[in-house]
């Protein structure tokens, strides 16, 4: 068996890896963004709540949280091992995408808010409609970091059974005995996967910066 | 008879122990431009966002019209809207375009439809001498001309009174003449102004009265000639005197 063979094989992965972490991503930054929110703006009370959230989920490994929730989940609703997986991971990145999203709110100067409502806007509707699109731009950079990290945490699934890369690397690694060729070729999958997310998000980034003058 | 638009009675205001000023009245008459004068730390920051309620007044009352907008179960977007303010440094949305931060009240409280918004902001940026800088960014502007887009906002709300916190003093004074040109001609059109600050050129010129506030309480009140001409008081020709120094030595460093 040569190089190919164990990129095309390892490589057919590859669906699984996408789409755990686009389900991982996604639901994370939905959940994230909604706790920053609460906890910038909820109240002492909320910031309390969202302070432990993010200090327990960030205080355990995520296989160890992944496991826990995997079996809480399958506990309750049937699900199966890609989505619980997803889910799970969805969560765990939902309390480091909070903190992301928390540090770039809390970026936005108050002033901005206030020149807001000084308009006449709402309090929601300033937190949405100026301090949120600020907000994102400063986010990005921190949270293509969070990308590659939940990418890369995407093979944790493996654990749970589900056929991405990681785990067709150990499977053909064991029935060709060719452990290090197999593990070579899943190392440059994950790292063209991160890479091309980090370019993406740069472009995005570079898009979305605010024209000034030099 | 001159109509009140703002009539501020007995207000007071306390950080914690720290009274910043006690039984305050004020009378604001449609059409008139009021300038607030005083050293720094005396409250007139303070006062103004007591007026758009951006704080809450301990003690005291404040009508818009006939409206009592310190009264409890007052909806205060609804008052907001109707009074423009402007600050010391802009403020503008940093991630809008000049038209877009017009446009925002535009759309988002007064509820017009984008093209509506768009041709009301176009005609507030022309009035500000700006129209063709509708699509910068506040980056890419000076910052006279990021505050006559501040103004621009506050007047596409089409309010009542505009409050204008020392709108000139973060500016480089070469930039100072052409947002005093603009409030100038916003006096001159009939706009009610409550303006805080120390331009003198600007107060003896346009003020139809000056207010001089020390340590929370107004000291003095009266038109520019009997302000800088027979104050009452010592304290009012002393800091009008200080202040006009200040501001000489200022423009002549400007020169
Ligand atoms: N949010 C706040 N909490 C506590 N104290 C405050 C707050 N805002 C203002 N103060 C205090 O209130 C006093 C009056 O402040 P204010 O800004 O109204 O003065 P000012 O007359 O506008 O002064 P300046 O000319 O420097 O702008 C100051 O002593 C200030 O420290
Ligand atoms: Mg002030």
């Amino acid at each position: 068996m040569d190089f190919g063979q164990f990129i095309s094989y390892i490589g057919s992965g590859t669906v699984y890896t996408v789409g755990v972490t686009l389900i991982a991503l996604p639901s994370g930054l939905l959940i994230g963004t909604i706790l920053a929110l609460l906890y910038v703006y909820g109240g002492k009370a909320a910031a309390r709540i969202m302070n432990i959230y993010s200090t327990v989920f960030r205080g355990i490994p995520p296989v160890v949280l992944l496991f826990i929730l995997f079996f809480a989940v399958s506990k309750g609703i049937n699900l199966s091992a890609f989505w619980a997986g997803s889910l799970s991971l969805g969560v765990v990145s939902s309390a480091y995408q909070m903190e992301i999203i928390r540090g770039a709110l809390l970026s936005v100067s108050g002033d901005q808010l206030m020149a807001a409502r000084a308009v006449g806007l709402s309090r929601m509707q300033a937190i949405r409609n100026v301090v949120l699109p600020q907000a994102v731009r400063l986010a990005i950079p921190p949270w293509s970091n969070e990308a590659a990290i939940v990418i890369k945490d995407s093979s944790l699934v493996y654990a749970l059974g589900v056929p991405e890369i990681l785990r067709r690397a150990q499977l053909i690694g064991a029935s060709s005995q060719q452990y290090l060729l197999a593990y070579l070729s899943a190392a440059v999958i994950y790292f063209l996967l991160v890479s091309l997310t980090t370019r993406l998000l740069n472009q995005l980034e570079q898009k979305l910066s605010i024209p000034s003058n030099p | 008879m001159p109509k009140p638009i703002l009539t501020i009675k007995n207000l007071t205001k306390t950080y914690g122990q720290n009274v910043i000023f006690q039984h305050l009245d004020l009378t604001v008459n449609e059409g008139d431009t009021i300038v607030i004068i005083g050293p720094s730390g005396t409250g007139k920051s303070t006062l103004l966002r007591c007026i758009n309620l951006l704080t809450r007044p301990n003690e005291g009352q404040i009508w818009l019209d006939d409206l009592e907008i310190t009264a409890k179960g007052t909806d205060e977007d609804q008052v907001r809207q109707h009074i423009g303010m402007v600050f010391q440094n802009f403020l503008l949305f940093n991630h809008l375009t000049a038209l877009g931060n017009v446009k925002l009240g535009l759309t988002r409280v007064k509820h017009l439809s984008d093209e509506a918004a768009t041709e009301k902001a176009m005609r507030e940026l022309n009035r500000v001498g700006l129209a063709d800088r509708a699509n910068h960014y506040p980056g890419q502007l000076s910052g006279g001309q990021q505050q006559r887009v501040g103004i621009a906002r506050a007047l596409a709300m089409d309010p009542r009174v505009m409050l204008f916190d020392e709108p000139t003093s973060a500016l480089d004074p070469e930039l100072i003449g052409e947002v005093l040109e603009v409030m100038r001609q916003l006096s001159l059109d009939g706009m009610t102004m409550l303006v805080v600050t120390h331009e003198m050129g600007f107060a003896r010129e346009v003020a139809d009265r000056i207010v001089f506030m020390e340590k929370g309480y107004i000291v003095e009140e009266g038109s520019p000639d009997e302000m800088f001409n027979h104050p009452k008081f010592d304290r009012t020709r002393e800091f009008l005197w200080k202040i006009t120094e200040l501001y000489g030595k200022k423009e002549k460093e400007a020169e």
